[in-house]
């Protein structure tokens, strides 16, 4: 029998990073993921790995720049107002093609907010997030499992495009308990590290840089990145579908908003209504294959999420050109978690 | 016939972008002296800032990583942590170190990380062509403080190798500077030391480096090099203020 743990969301992804051989953690506490340091100082010491509690989360990034350019696995976590503060580091990591992984246990806001569950930092994940124009590799875990299984993709995806990965969770997937499969790591075909600085000895010096001066060089640089983003979609968007093949609405949701959204759907079909899901695993690569195909068979999207809108704008670029996307959302904040009650009265208004 | 004077191997053959008379060059020249000596220029890790040193790389044959602006001491953490057997500095500026990084200096340095830092003060944001720094002296004119600096509106420039030398986690703290030939032996003994506490492994040692911007104080080579010796020595007292193990 496969063994099977019943544990938070935010332990499954700790325990994910370790067996994914990452053995250094950057970190400062904030609410709803301090269990991901916590847990962290406790298990790594075990392991001859570091941790640090740093002093900031400015800090903290940098710290998982230099080590990630030594070559090693490494993480780090906060959430939405301690990710504003990485933005600086995650930038000079993108231009600087260098791996390591950010976890983001979204809260509401703007500004200090609130502790509840959010995907209001849709947009800043996706679309670069700090300045210069660049894309992150971002998964969106929506049970604990996913939590698990996504960090060791995370880890996989950052050393084979050589670029930051982020797992964007919030606190309904980060502190809720389920049953998890604690999987091996996968084996994978990784390419070598031969770009990581580690004392020339003998060999050419190796630098670790995003600055780029000469006539030209820069942006050549971008347009390596920008084609780099391409294989990335080319190959590896993720996403789940859920009764999609009568469908004839399709709600779309990630995160913590696809489970309830799910409820919904099958509250649905209860009713005798064709509806379904599609769920993006992966933000970026978004999965614009899957909505395409989608849409050319069913014309009415119904987009969920928990803030006013913002997936939805990559799902009408992705759509057939002749389908209509509906969108609902919660704005997060206490006492404003959709109800799959809720989301079945949207679907039943706009399947007609 | 005995040479007595060669280029460092740790420093490439390469002419340097610094201006006629900027003191970067010469720090430079001391701390791959130093790499030189301790024979760690091949698991040699520098850090570069965001500042005129920023071709760290350029000029000297080690790998290095490129910080952003301030948070060298939070990137050569990161690096240090990973590679132990590393010997790793970071070469930062005043307006680097002790404005925009000041947090990233004061933890590292607390944390007693085994690493080393250079701290090159030259009174102004060198590169972005001499607006006041933390360390520009009370009256000193620079771009954006053109009527001199105002101790009641900008506060006094920051003591870092005294302030530094306070945290427990500091094994060694020294200032030198290179503006005349004794300043400059001395500085080249002090970087060795300092050198030396991370390769027996006995923790953090800061240099603070009094160099000259001929450039942006307005001054030719020669009047560069007196002031360190008189309105910045005058302000930022040459010496050692921490040295835990007595090397
Ligand atoms: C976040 C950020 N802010 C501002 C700058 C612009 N900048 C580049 S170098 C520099 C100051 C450099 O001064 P200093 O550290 O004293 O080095 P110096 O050039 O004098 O050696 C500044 C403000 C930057 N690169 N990044
Ligand atoms: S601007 Fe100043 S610090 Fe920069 S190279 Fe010229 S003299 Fe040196
Ligand atoms: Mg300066």
């Amino acid at each position: 029998m496969t063994k099977r743990l019943f544990m938070k969301g935010n332990e499954a992804l700790a325990m994910a990073a370790i067996e994914a051989g990452c053995r250094y953690y950057f970190g400062y506490p904030i609410t709803p993921q301090s269990d991901i340091p916590e847990y962290m100082s406790r298990e790594l010491p075990k392991l001859g790995g570091e941790f640090i509690q740093a002093e900031s989360e400015v800090a903290s990034i940098n710290m998982l720049l230099g080590a990630s350019a030594t070559g090693v696995r490494a993480m780090t976590s906060s959430s939405s107002p301690g990710i504003s503060l990485k933005q600086e580091g995650i930038s000079y990591m993108a231009g600087a093609e260098l791996p390591g992984v950010i976890v983001n246990i979204c809260r509401s806001g703007p500004g200090l907010g609130g502790i509840d569950a959010s995907q209001a930092d849709y947009f800043q994940a996706v679309k670069g997030g700090g300045h210069g124009g660049y894309h992150i590799i971002v998964l969106a875990p929506a049970s604990v499992q996913e939590m698990y299984d996504l960090t060791m993709l995370a880890f996989d995806l950052a050393d084979i495009y050589r670029m930051p990965a982020m797992i964007l969770g919030d606190s309904v997937v980060g502190q809720m308990k389920e049953p998890v499969v604690p999987n091996k790591r996968p084996e994978r075909n990784l390419p070598p590290k031969d770009w990581v600085v580690r004392g020339k000895g003998d060999g050419e010096q190796r630098v670790v840089k995003s600055l780029y001066l000469g006539d030209g060089e820069l942006e050549a640089h971008n347009w390596k990145l920008h084609a780099r983003y391409g294989e990335l979609k080319a190959k590896e968007a993720r996403w789940e579908e859920f009764m999609l093949d009568d469908a004839e609405l399709v709600v779309t949701a990630f995160g913590s908003a696809a489970r309830i959204a799910k409820s919904a759907v099958m509250a649905a079909r209860d009713k005798g209504l064709k509806v379904g899901l599609l769920r993006p695993i992966t933000l970026y690569p978004f999965p614009e294959k899957g909505f395409r195909a989608a849409t050319d068979r069913c014309k009415k999207v119904l987009d969920i999420e928990l803030n006013t809108g913002q997936m939805v704008e990559d799902v009408r670029l992705s759509i057939a050109r002749d389908a209509e996307v509906f969108f609902y959302g919660r704005p997060p904040g206490a006492g404003s978690l959709p109800t799959p009650e809720e989301l079945l009265e949207q679907i039943t208004k706009h399947y007609v | 016939m005995q040479q007595v004077f060669k280029k460092p191997v740790s420093l490439k053959d390469v002419q340097t972008h610094f201006c006629p008379g900027c003191h970067h060059g010469t720090f430079h020249r001391l701390v791959a002296e130093a790499m030189d000596e301790f024979g760690v220029q091949k698991r040699t890790i520098g850090v570069a800032s965001v500042g005129c040193s920023v071709f760290l790389y350029g000029y000297f044959d080690i790998d290095v990583v490129e910080a952003p602006h301030g948070r060298a001491p939070a990137v050569a953490t990161g690096v240090k942590r990973a590679r132990p057997d590393a010997f790793v500095f970071t070469y930062q500026g005043d307006g680097d170190l002790a404005a925009i990084g000041t947090s990233e200096i004061i933890h590292a340095a607390n944390r007693g990380e085994d690493m080393t830092v250079i701290f090159v003060n030259n009174t102004t944001y060198g590169m972005t062509g001499g607006q006041m720094a933390p360390t520009t002296l009370v009256g000193q004119r620079t771009s954006t403080s053109p009527y001199g600096r105002n101790q009641g509106k900008d506060g006094a420039p920051i003591r870092m190798a005294e302030l530094l030398a306070q945290l427990e986690g500091v094994a060694f703290s020294a200032r030198v500077a290179v503006n005349n030939p004794k300043n400059l032996m001395d500085a080249k003994r002090q970087i060795k030391k300092a050198f030396r506490y991370q390769a027996e492994g006995k923790g953090f040692s800061f240099i603070e480096a009094l160099s000259s911007c001929p450039t942006n104080w307005g001054m030719d080579p020669i009047k560069a090099n007196e002031r360190v010796g008189t309105e910045m020595c005058a302000y930022f007292p040459l010496g050692v203020f921490k040295n835990a193990a007595e090397f």
